[in-house]
């Protein structure tokens, strides 16, 4: 057995109610790692073979909730949840953060593969390996803060009954969905303590499909011995003395970034990004500091970062809003995205959409999409169930919000996220709405822009990326660089928070690996050989997509229409993102990583890789 | 010259604990060579989100929890005015969680003994970590007549004090 695994995998039929113990073998592990890369494995061997067939919404797909060896060592652990996505059809190692990792390793589990669907609202209790599949009717239904409140008094109670002796039971860790993704939208999110989630790739409705409303989990053993726990404990020095000299993200988190990132770079989304610059110092990270933030540091297992924040609204309107700084994304998409430019508006609707369990990215894509709509008279009020989606107005797009999450009138369409809703609304209005919908297959992208050239995605970033538009996986050369899809599908698969890495020596983190597993691992090996097999599992599947939507490379590995129009405002007007550059970047990165002109993985690569089948169920979209 | 240990102290600010929980980390380390959440002699209880803090033995004045312990396996450091537990003694009743008005020792969760934090010996390996980091919540400090046994209280009462205030009457939802 490596070391730093636990060495077994819980295996959950939702069907049937069975809940049996899997392992893989070390070579697998060796191949894989774990979190993103085997996620990637697992969905690729037991669906790949009728991948287009499969629901994502389905009792077939899997829910994979994975660990790496790295969870609970490398400063910052997390969580890593995949499986055959409903955004995109393929697949995306969606990380979050939170105990719950830590808590599984501790149980003697490395991860949870969840099968079938429950009949009923269930919730899976594992408390080292006493595991079970509990009743959840009474949390179904429940925001996100009463269902974590609900079940840690339930579970906390029941540690006490069945463990008097131990003393004071701390709380086990939760994972969840909110209303959203118990009503399958698609923009919904797997959620951990209040304001955490994993959004990319819309697995709380494949949770939510299955009728899984939580996964609590409490283990009270050591994590997996690691193979040199004296250069872990280095190691956890090096990594936490790089991050204790970066006192930007630990003092704002990037929270700095809703005014900066606008101001600054010229890459935030404003108004659906039909501007992606704004100067509003009203929106500045010291307003958000002095008037909202009850903790200056506030952060998950071993984490020097911290940089979470607590806000919390006391008074006036929005009293009782609580949720984190909030981060970028969030100040972004449902701050000057929405046209909003006040820190208690914005928390508003954070705190709101944790609640409801809502990808704010993707939920405050399709908004500001649905916003843009109104703005150009596509939709109407009478559209919209009366509501006037003015930009700035934060009462409508809050009830615009509890539509999509209990896809009541409108909401049922934007709850299938910008990409299909503008299919869906353009059929209806006979337009084409796709130069409004800034998404990348499927998946809206991340609230920072291609078009000032200032902010870090290159132009192909989104285009090519194996997540769509993942910002957190970008694709880039070198493919060894700190801009390359392969370096991220490293911190998926050991699955810890790749804020931690910023800084680091360029080899910490393989010395890291190899302190824990015992495994040497190189630099050059992982992009080589390691990562680009798990890029090509992720390709395949993508490609092969379905059931209700397919991608064309030559069509689809682009940037949204709107990347290509001039920035209308700020330092950089004027600058667009080079369509010519598009292709002939696209060109190199497929060459570089074996694809062919088409954009599908090569025979030769995926022999050479020792992925033969992946090459015969590809023949079906050469 | 070596410096005469005196007893100490560790004056905390719960308030402040970003729940990061690397005191839980330096604690097992030290304690047990492994990274060990549930054997550290110091708990971030976290039972409200927001509302982290750590949960550890607060030396009370008459160390009501030796004086319960029907072995003798407890007794105080007169170097350090820790409690120190005799792993061999300790027969695992659990009547010195009762006694304790925070109920703060706990099981050691595999073997059969009490866990209680001894004060690493006058180094607190918790509060290194903490300070490390710049959180501050924890700071080593020589111990005076104080109603130390104030800082012994149960986690749910704790996180009701600190709910009431960070997030004041809207907390009320929640615990």
């Amino acid at each position: 057995m490596i070391p730093g695994y636990a060495g077994k995998y819980l295996e959950v039929n939702l069907t049937n109610g069975k809940i049996h113990e899997t392992k893989f073998d070390d070579e697998v592990l060796r191949d894989y790692v774990g979190g993103r890369g085997l996620t990637a494995k697992i969905l690729w061997d037991r669906l790949g073979h009728k991948w287009e067939k499969v629901d994502p919404l389905g009792p077939e797909n899997l829910l994979l909730l994975l660990t790496g060896p790295l969870t609970g060592y490398f400063p910052g652990g997390r969580t890593c949840v995949s499986g055959k996505s409903p955004q995109s059809n393929g697949t995306v190692g969606s990380t979050l953060s939170s105990e719950f990792g830590v808590e599984l390793r501790c149980a003697g589990y490395d991860g949870i593969i969840v099968t079938g669907q429950s009949e009923k609202p269930v919730y899976l209790f594992i408390k080292d390996s006493d595991v079970e599949l509990r009743n959840a009717e009474n949390v179904w239904g429940k925001n996100g803060k009463h269902t974590v409140a609900a079940l840690t008094h339930e579970c906390r109670d029941l540690l006490k009954a069945r463990y008097p002796r131990f003393g004071e039971w701390k709380e086990p860790s939760i994972l969840y969905v909110g209303p959203a993704g118990e009503n399958k939208v698609r923009t919904a999110v797997v959620s951990a303590k209040w304001a955490h989630a994993a959004g990319y790739g819309g697995y709380g409705a494949v949770m939510g499909s299955k009728r899984l409303k939580a996964v609590v989990a409490r283990g009270t053993g050591p994590l997996p011995e690691a193979a040199d726990i004296k250069k872990v404990k280095r190691l956890i020095n090096t990594v936490c003395i790089n991050v204790y000299k970066n006192e930007m993200w630990r003092r704002w988190g990037t929270g700095s970034a809703g005014y900066e990132v606008g101001a600054k770079t010229s890459s935030e989304p404003v108004r659906n990004w039909q501007e992606e610059w704004h100067d509003e110092k009203s929106f500045g990270v010291d307003k958000f500091e002095n008037r909202l933030w009850m903790k200056q540091y506030w952060g998950d297992f071993g984490c020097p970062t911290t940089c979470l924040k607590l806000s919390c609204v006391k008074d006036g309107k929005y009293k009782g809003a609580i949720t984190d700084n909030p981060d970028y994304e969030m100040q972004a998409y449902l701050g000057p995205n929405l046209g909003i430019f006040t820190p208690e508006e914005n928390v508003f609707l954070v705190s709101l959409l944790d609640d409801l369990g809502l990808c704010g990215i993707q939920t405050g894509n399709v908004m500001g999409f649905a916003a843009e709509l109104y703005q150009r008279r596509v939709l109407t009020c009478n559209d919209l169930d009366g509501l006037e989606l003015k930009w700035g107005a934060t009462e409508a797009f809050a009830a615009l919000a509890e539509k999509i999450a209990h896809r009541e009138g409108i909401g049922d369409t934007l709850a299938e996220g910008t990409y299909r809703a503008a299919l869906k609304i353009g059929k209806t209005k006979k337009k084409n709405l796709l130069p409004y919908a800034v998404q990348s297959k499927g998946i809206s992208i991340g609230a920072h822009g291609t078009r000032s050239g200032k902010d870090y995605p290159e132009i192909i970033s989104y285009a090519c990326s194996v997540q769509g538009g993942d910002h957190t996986s970008t694709a880039g050369l070198p493919l060894d660089g700190g801009g390359s899809e392969l370096m991220e599908i490293f911190n998926d698969s050991g699955v810890y928070c790749s804020f931690n890495s910023f800084g680091i020596p360029r080899n910490t983190r393989f010395e890291f690996y190899e302190a824990v597993t015992g495994i040497k691992l190189t630099r050059k090996e992982w992009v080589r050989t390691k990562a680009l097999k798990i890029l090509q599992l992720q390709r395949a599947m993508l490609l092969l997509g379905g059931p209700d939507l397919k991608w064309t490379p030559g069509t689809h590995d682009d940037n949204p229409p709107r990347f290509y129009e001039p920035l209308p405002s700020g330092p950089y007007k004027g600058k667009t993102t080079d369509k010519q550059g598009v292709e002939e970047y696209k060109k190199r990165y497929y060459k570089a990583v074996g694809w062919d002109r088409n954009g599908i993985p090569k025979t030769e690569t995926l022999k050479s890789l020792g992925l033969e089948d992946v090459d015969k169920t590809l023949e079906k979209i050469r | 010259m070596k410096r005469k240990k005196e007893p100490i102290w560790i004056a905390r600010e719960l308030s402040k604990c970003s729940g990061c929980r690397k005191c839980e980390i330096a604690c097992s380390l030290y304690h047990e060579n492994r990274v060990w959440p549930t054997a550290s002699r110091i708990t971030v209880f976290m039972l409200v989100p927001g509302l982290e803090f750590p949960h550890f033995c607060a030396q009370c004045e008459d160390y009501p929890c030796v004086s319960s312990c029907p072995t003798n396996a407890l007794s105080v450091s007169k170097q350090t005015g820790a409690v120190l537990v005799d792993n061999k003694a300790c027969i695992a009743c659990g009547k010195c969680i009762d006694a304790c008005p925070g109920r703060i020792p706990h099981m050691h969760p595999k073997e059969k003994h009490i866990v209680i934090c001894d004060l690493c010996n006058g180094n607190p390996q918790c509060v290194k970590a903490c300070r490390e980091g710049n959180w501050n919540v924890l700071k080593t400090v020589p111990r005076r007549e104080m109603a130390y046994k104030l800082y012994a209280r149960k986690p749910d009462e704790t996180t009701r004090d600190l709910s009431t205030k960070i997030y004041g009457e809207i907390g009320e939802e929640y615990l």
